[in-house]
Formats: structure tokens, C-alpha cells, sequence
């Protein structure tokens, strides 16, 4: 038990994908505008991270580890999660419409984002069975949403701040995104992955 | 050892070839067994709108209502508040619904404190923005009802109808201004209101405090002496703490002569006239 929660507390916090190993960075820094976008993309990506990597895992140990195909993960995974997006945005749509117009814009976006395909990845390398791979997924999809919920909540505060003129924008954001990552690298090494 | 990598490579076609039938064949059912149906009429009413996206309808935008509009029977065809009657027959002959009138407004800044007659309380050197420079204190005037100048309702008007004057206070040009309440809303001392278009008279005042607090704070302040309310022969005026407010509608109908005009101390009641920076009325339909 006390094994999975490091890998969670690890995955949300020491080896933040956004804010210590920069994945998924160009969603970080388009949703973070406002606090409610953010809030609806940091869920979209936490719980399609968690059953896409679900099903990779599956894929991985049923169809590619037995013929010897493991080198073909990536093409893999990317095939698998697009396809997975696409077939939650119809059904979503179909059966959650209230959903669909929270997550609708952020779905597609997620399909070609970085940490969805990178967590499947690193699941597969450090050979996770079944159980943790999904823990270290939803851990780390929580953690994408801490970070970009922070950033947002920062960022919203910004508007109102006096930012030079040649900082404004994207500039100060980048700065702001340092910052909070420099905050973060104070837990690396806590838990080794 | 040569048999073997070509077995290996067509298992390899062979499995990448399936995986994709099935990533596809899972797709198509998808798309076939959930597809929902859109009505095209909503693409159509949609594009009669002048989608300037200022939600005046009460919809988060023209498409959001064009897709009320059709759906839902009880959502009117007039609502489209900048479209005016042309726009409302239009969506009223398109959805099969027959189309109230939409009465014509205009905004309306109710506040003559310009740079001269507004005392200042403090300096403020921020962001020219009034929801920002509220945040600090309520402004920088001392009249905390007071427009505060900083044009953050000329930047939020979807039509380009405001610009600023030099006076501080935003001007409306009534040409471009749809009544579409944006600037009612983003202003952050809620001193824009909508009038109907043909309203006689209008108060230049927003501020609800009592009338030395008021005289002091502004020379172009309503003080609350309820000369005017007690002039109107029609009881087209009330007082709101301190504030005369005019009912547009029964000037409209029932007023010729505005004796309220005349008897007011401070002038804050003035004509109407539209596109003129309010406190300058008279002088400028001389000119």
C-alpha cells in the first residue's frame, strides 16, 4: 500500500511532468489564461491520461511484448491514444453534452499532447504491471492539473500587475512558469522513480 | 535465420495492419451508432445574426442562440438586441415564430464628473483599466459612484461605438451603438445604463450618496433636493437614495415640456441628446 502512494505522492509532486521534466508544455501555457479553462483541461487530462495508459498497458503486455514488437511502442501509442480521444469526443458528445462543453476544445488538443503519449512510455520502460501503471498515470495527470490550476490562479492575478511592456504576455509567463519550477525542483530526489 | 526475419516482419505488418482495422472499425461503429443530428437551420439563423458576440441576448453567443433559437420554442426571435427589428423579423420568419418588437436603445454614461468638476481623492499610476484602478481603494475620485475614465468600456465595445474624450468621460456615437449592454456589464461602478432611443431627458448622475457628500465630491452631482420630483406633472421621477431616476417610458409617452430641466440647481437632469459627452449638452446643440 505504502508503495503506491509513494508512487503517487511521486508522481504528482517530485517528478511533476510539467514543472520538472517540461512535457506538455504548449497546453500549460495555452489554457492557463483563465482558472475555470484550466480547471477543465488539467480533469480532461488527468482522467484520459489515467484509461489511455490503461489500455497501452494492455496493448503492451498482450500484443506487443509477446511477438518481440516492443520496439514499435511509440507508433503504438500514439495510434491507440488518438484513437481513444476521438472515440471519447463522439461518445461524450453523444451522452454528456453538458461534458462536452466543458472539455470539448481540450479533448482534441490533448490527443497529440506529450504527456499522454510520455506516461505510457515511462509505464512501459520501468515495466509497472497492471495497478501501478494506472496509479502513476492518474498521478501524474493530477499533477499536470496542479500545475496548470497554480498557473493559472497566478496568471489571473498578472492581469492586474504591472508588467513592462516587452515582458507582457507570453514573456512574464515563461518567467512565472521558472519560478514555480524552481519551487518544484526542492522535491527532486525525495522519491526516486 | 533468414526464414525467420521475414516471418518476423509479416507478423509485425500483420499486427500493425489489424490493430489499425480495429482502431478504425471501433471508430466507424462510434460514429455511426452515436452521431447526433444538427438541425442546418442553426448554421442559417446563425449567419442572419451581426455576431458581435456580446451576449446581449443572454446566450454566451450568436451561435449559442441560434442554437436556443431553433431548439427551444420558447426562446423569443427578438433577443438579438443589436440586430434590431430587421434582424428579429428575419430569425422570426426563419424559426416560424412571430417576432415581438425590439425597442431601440442606446447606452448611456450617467456621469458628468469630467476631469474639472470630479475631486480627486488620491493619485492613481496604474493599469489603465477601471476594474483594476476599483480594485485600489474604489478609484481614484471621490465620488465612489463616478465614472472613473480609464476606458475599460471603450475597449470592451464589440462595435467601436465608445471612444474617450479628453474630458474622461467615454462618448457613445449613436450610429454605432447597438444597445447591446456590454459596457452595462464590464463597467465596474455600473455608471453605463441603457436608455430607450427618444428618451427626453436624462440624469447625469450615479451617485447615491446625500447632498453635501455628493456636492462636495463633484460639481456636476444630483444632491438629492427632489425639486424635480416634485415639478414633474406626470410622477415620471422617483428618488433612489438620494438620486432622481427617470422612467424613460412616461416621458416618452406623456412629456412635451421637461419643467424638471429648468428647475434643477446642480443640472444634473439634462435633454437627451445622443453622442455628446455628458454635462455638455447645451453647448453643444448651440454649436
Amino acid at each position: 500500500m505504502m508503495e503506491y502512494f509513494t508512487l503517487f505522492m511521486g508522481a504528482v509532486i517530485v517528478n511533476n511532468f510539467v514543472l520538472t521534466r517540461f512535457l506538455g508544455l504548449c497546453i500549460f501555457f495555452g489554457v492557463s489564461k483563465s482558472l475555470s479553462a484550466s480547471v477543465g483541461m488539467g480533469m480532461a487530462v488527468a482522467s484520459i491520461l489515467t484509461v489511455s495508459s490503461a489500455l497501452a498497458w494492455v496493448v503492451y503486455n498482450f500484443v506487443l511484448v509477446p511477438y518481440d514488437l516492443v520496439f514499435l511502442k511509440i507508433v503504438v501509442f500514439v495510434v491507440l491514444i488518438a484513437c481513444f480521444v476521438q472515440f471519447l469526443e463522439i461518445a461524450i458528445k453523444r451522452y454528456a453534452p453538458a461534458l462536452y462543453e466543458m472539455w470539448g476544445i481540450y479533448l482534441v488538443l490533448i490527443a497529440t499532447n506529450c504527456v499522454v503519449l510520455g506516461v505510457p512510455l515511462i509505464n512501459a520502460s520501468a515495466n509497472f504491471d497492471f495497478i501501478k501503471s494506472v496509479i502513476n498515470a492518474f498521478g501524474s495527470g493530477a499533477g499536470f492539473a496542479l500545475a496548470i490550476i497554480l498557473m493559472a490562479s497566478l496568471r489571473e492575478k498578472l492581469q492586474y500587475a504591472d508588467v513592462p511592456k516587452t515582458l507582457e504576455g507570453l514573456g512574464i509567463a515563461f518567467i512565472l512558469a521558472g519560478m514555480l519550477a524552481l519551487s518544484f525542483l526542492g522535491f527532486s530526489g525525495m522519491i526516486p522513480l | 535465420m533468414e526464414h525467420g526475419i521475414v516471418q518476423h516482419s509479416l507478423i509485425i505488418v500483420a499486427i500493425m495492419t489489424s490493430l489499425g482495422i480495429i482502431f478504425g472499425l471501433v471508430l466507424a461503429y462510434a460514429n455511426k451508432k452515436m452521431a447526433i443530428e444538427v438541425n442546418p437551420l442553426i448554421h442559417v439563423v446563425e449567419d442572419v445574426l451581426p455576431k458581435g458576440q456580446c451576449g446581449a441576448c443572454g446566450f454566451a453567443g450568436c451561435m449559442a442562440y441560434a442554437e436556443a433559437v431553433v431548439n427551444n420554442p420558447d426562446v423569443a426571435p427578438n433577443l438579438c438586441i443589436p440586430g434590431k427589428a430587421a434582424v428579429a423579423k428575419l430569425v422570426g420568419d426563419l424559426t416560424g415564430k412571430s417576432a415581438a418588437e425590439v425597442e431601440p436603445r442606446i447606452a448611456q454614461v450617467r456621469c458628468a464628473g469630467n476631469h474639472t468638476k470630479a475631486v480627486k481623492s488620491n493619485e492613481y499610476h496604474g493599469v489603465e483599466d477601471c476594474v483594476a484602478a476599483n480594485l485600489l481603494f474604489g478609484g481614484h475620485k471621490s465620488c465612489k459612484y463616478g465614472c472613473l475614465g480609464l476606458g475599460t468600456c471603450v475597449k470592451g465595445c464589440p462595435f467601436n461605438a465608445m471612444t474617450m474624450s479628453e474630458d474622461g468621460l467615454p462618448i457613445i456615437d449613436p450610429d454605432k451603438c447597438t444597445g447591446c449592454g456590454k459596457c452595462e456589464t464590464i463597467c465596474p461602478k455600473k455608471v453605463i445604463a441603457m436608455m430607450p432611443i427618444g428618451a427626453s431627458v436624462r440624469v447625469n448622475c450615479n451617485s447615491h450618496d446625500k447632498g453635501p457628500v455628493a456636492k462636495k465630491a463633484c460639481g456636476a452631482a444630483c444632491i438629492g433636493c427632489t425639486l424635480c420630483m416634485k415639478e414633474c406633472p406626470h410622477g415620471a421621477i422617483k428618488m433612489d437614495n438620494s438620486l432622481a431616476v427617470v422612467d424613460a417610458k412616461v416621458c416618452m409617452e406623456k412629456c412635451n415640456d421637461p419643467v424638471c430641466l429648468a428647475k434643477c440647481p446642480t443640472k444634473a437632469i439634462r435633454k437627451a441628446v445622443l453622442g455628446v459627452v455628458p454635462g455638455n449638452e447645451e453647448t453643444e446643440t448651440v454649436a
